[in-house]
């Protein structure tokens, strides 16, 4: 059996509306059509009334979310694309993240986020919220990069009282596959070691994990070998296991898809450099997009984002530091 | 939340006695807010006691109390600035109101949030946030839960300005209401001015009822000041809207006649707007309507004021004696899962 990363999130809806009658769905073209991306394929028919297509109306998918939750209820709500969770951004980061902070009573939903770019796409169909999110109190941020985590981190997501953004990668959607769902996983807020390591460490997640382990093993012909520590929920962030690695390699480079300016990369940095600055060998290093808006030319989105080779080059020049 | 009646009705089947009591009820909330409102605004003006600012509704009381007397308990409430006439007819005990003002430890939002922002939404008050329009789809988003979980019985109201109109977060959360067909009521207080800019530069049509035949559902556009056009009016849409007729708005005409909040002294608002009849007082209208109709005498009525006012007294009394939050006690923590904060040790 091959089951791809959207299979997983379907998969993963399917089980939380099986076992939990809380549980319902709402987003735009998600009921008998089956989504944008057909995450939520024929979901609709196996549990009625329960898959609800809504207006193009973000702002209020979001507060009705958080209505439906202060209720008691589970809801899961699909953003079509992670670009449009803007328009509900105000309900995101001042209803759902300060309702349990505020009031004492929770706020437990799920906002999947189809994110990250892919060829084509452009300047509004491509772009990484999970930083922006990240910055708010009261709002846990998962960017799983593996067909297992897309699974058992949606169910775990649902299950929490809290709400989590869940950001869930386009460019994997379709070929990154695995041969079966797990029946345990790490939780969310700890990261994973993808690769050992002793002469770098890169932290990373979501689709630039995979780059990553291309430009590590493109690094191994060379003589080297590159830890790599797949974050797995950039809120919390497992600083515990970043810092151990680091301990191990002293080299840290840190690679996200997202724009340059602050943000997850410049948070990993952060915390390695004010609570872990003596194991470091030489300066941290972090490997973003590039500063502008994502452009939509596949020849120019490819240099846009890191890729295995800049990730490769920024290593090279970081060992020889 | 204790539910207070200052007047509660007694049993009967005579129609007339049973929307003298309703009303009479209602004016005595009107009462309680507008007394307790004029204590908030001297106790500001008098020093450092209040923390924040403060947002009265004076002129609304009418339009205010009518939505919330009749709900149910049960049903759902989204108050928004001006509804302390509202929140005390929905139940919120006079105590949650002063201990915000006033910062106590101990009222409902701890200090965290403070004054209009109030609410208990395990008791099925929201808690306001101040992006005008939000609480549209929080609201309708705890009925359609309530409708999946096979509860048809419950209706929810939240309310809204002239100004709160023209935000997206306001259309998108009516309009997804009306395509829900949920049994919404949505108080707009088209009260002049959205701070100090008056209506023409809020909206542009000839009235912001016309904008229900928009969203589809259901309007009623009617004299803000008067309680009793108010009580019969949100009565027609609470029985509406539980009979599965979907979304109802009611739109009060009236003036707010104070500032934005105490700050304000609202020299925008010109004398002739005053005269007007938006600018009737709805408070001393009821009076005069009780009065006309020998519903309660003047001494009556006075002594209403006479019990309010040592309520009022009272309250404040013992709350400048409580505790203000410590922020060195506090748990800083915004999650509800401990082992998720960053920081705590595992």
């Amino acid at each position: 059996m091959s089951i791809p990363y959207l299979a997983a999130i379907r998969e993963a809806q399917a089980e939380v509306l099986r076992k939990d009658p809380r549980v319902f769905l709402y987003g735009q073209d998600i009921a008998e059509f089956g989504g944008a991306f057909k995450a939520t394929k024929n979901l609709a028919s196996e549990f009625e009334g329960r898959v609800i297509n809504s207006p193009i109306s973000e702002d209020a998918m979001v507060g009705l979310a958080v209505g439906a939750a202060i209720e008691g209820m589970r809801p899961i709500i699909e953003m079509q694309f992670a670009d449009f969770s803007s328009c509900g951004f105000n309900q995101i980061i001042n209803q759902a993240a300060t309702h349990f902070w505020r009031t004492g009573v929770p706020c437990p939903i799920t906002l999947r986020l189809p994110s990250g770019g892919t060829e084509g796409s452009g300047p509004f169909h491509s772009q990484s919220m999970e930083s922006l999110y990240a910055h708010y109190p009261g709002l846990i941020v998962v960017a799983p990069a593996t067909v297992e985590d897309a699974y058992s981190m949606l169910i775990e997501a649902v299950a929490l009282d809290d709400p989590v953004i869940f950001c869930e990668h386009k460019f994997l959607y379709y070929h990154l596959k695995a041969d079966s769902l797990p029946k345990q996983n790490l939780p969310i807020g700890k990261a994973r070691i993808a690769r050992s390591g002793r002469d770098a460490t890169i932290v990373t997640y979501s689709a630039m994990l995979h780059e990553a382990l291309r430009a590590s093993t493109m690094l191994q012909e060379d003589g080297y070998e590159v830890e790599v520590v797949d974050l797995r929920s950039v809120k919390p962030i497992d600083t515990d296991t970043i810092l151990a690695s680091v301990a191990r390699t002293g080299r840290l480079l840190c690679v996200g898809e997202s724009f340059p300016w602050g943000g997850t990369t410049a948070e990993v940095i952060t915390r390695v450099t004010s609570e872990g600055f003596e194991l470091l060998d030489c300066p941290p290093r972090r490997l973003n997009a590039k500063d502008t808006p994502i452009p939509f030319h596949p020849d120019l989105w490819r240099v846009h984002r890191p890729t295995a080779k800049s990730i490769y080059n920024s290593l090279h020049e970081l060992i020889r530091l | 939340m204790s539910h207070r009646s200052p007047a509660t009705p007694t049993q009967t089947n005579d129609p007339d006695t049973s929307a003298r009591e309703v009303y009479l009820r209602a004016h005595r909330f009107m009462l309680q807010a507008r007394y307790f409102e004029e204590t908030l605004a001297s106790i500001y003006r008098s020093g450092d006691k209040i923390v924040g600012g403060v947002y009265l509704g004076k002129g609304q009381e009418a339009f205010s109390v009518a939505m919330a007397t009749v709900l149910q308990p049960g049903d759902l409430y989204g108050p928004l600035i001006r509804d302390q006439a509202g929140r005390m007819a929905f139940g919120e005990s006079l105590i949650d109101g002063v201990r915000t003002y006033l910062g106590s430890a101990l009222g409902p939002m701890k200090g965290r949030d403070g004054n209009i922002h109030r609410g208990r939404p395990a008791e099925g008050v929201a808690a306001m946030i101040s992006h005008l329009g939000s609480m549209v789809s929080v609201v309708s988003g705890r009925l359609l839960a309530r409708r999946l979980r096979g509860d048809t019985t419950s209706i929810g109201a939240t309310s809204i300005g002239d100004g709160g109109t023209s935000t997206g977060s306001f259309h998108e959360g009516l309009n997804l209401a009306a395509v829900e067909k949920l049994p919404l009521i949505v108080g707009v207080a088209d009260n002049q001015f959205a701070y100090s800019t008056p209506t023409c530069r809020q909206y542009a049509c000839e009235d912001l009822i016309d904008r229900a035949k928009g969203y589809g559902i259901e309007g009623q556009r009617i004299d803000g000041t008067s309680l009793e056009e108010c009580l019969a009016a949100f009565q027609k849409a609470a029985e509406r809207a539980r009979t599965g007729n979907g979304p109802q708005m009611v739109v009060g005409k009236l003036l707010r006649l104070v500032g934005h909040g105490e700050h304000d002294d609202a020299n925008y608002v010109s004398e002739r707007l005053k005269k007007n009849p938006e600018g009737r007082d709805c408070v001393l209208e009821s009076m005069r309507f009780i009065r006309e109709r020998n519903w309660a005498t003047d001494a009556e009525q006075a002594s209403w004021r006479e019990e309010t006012m040592k309520e009022v007294e009272a309250c404040v009394a013992q709350v400048l004696k409580e505790p203000a939050p410590d922020g060195f006690a506090e748990c800083w923590e915004a999650l509800s899962h401990p082992h998720l904060i960053e920081g705590r040790p595992s």
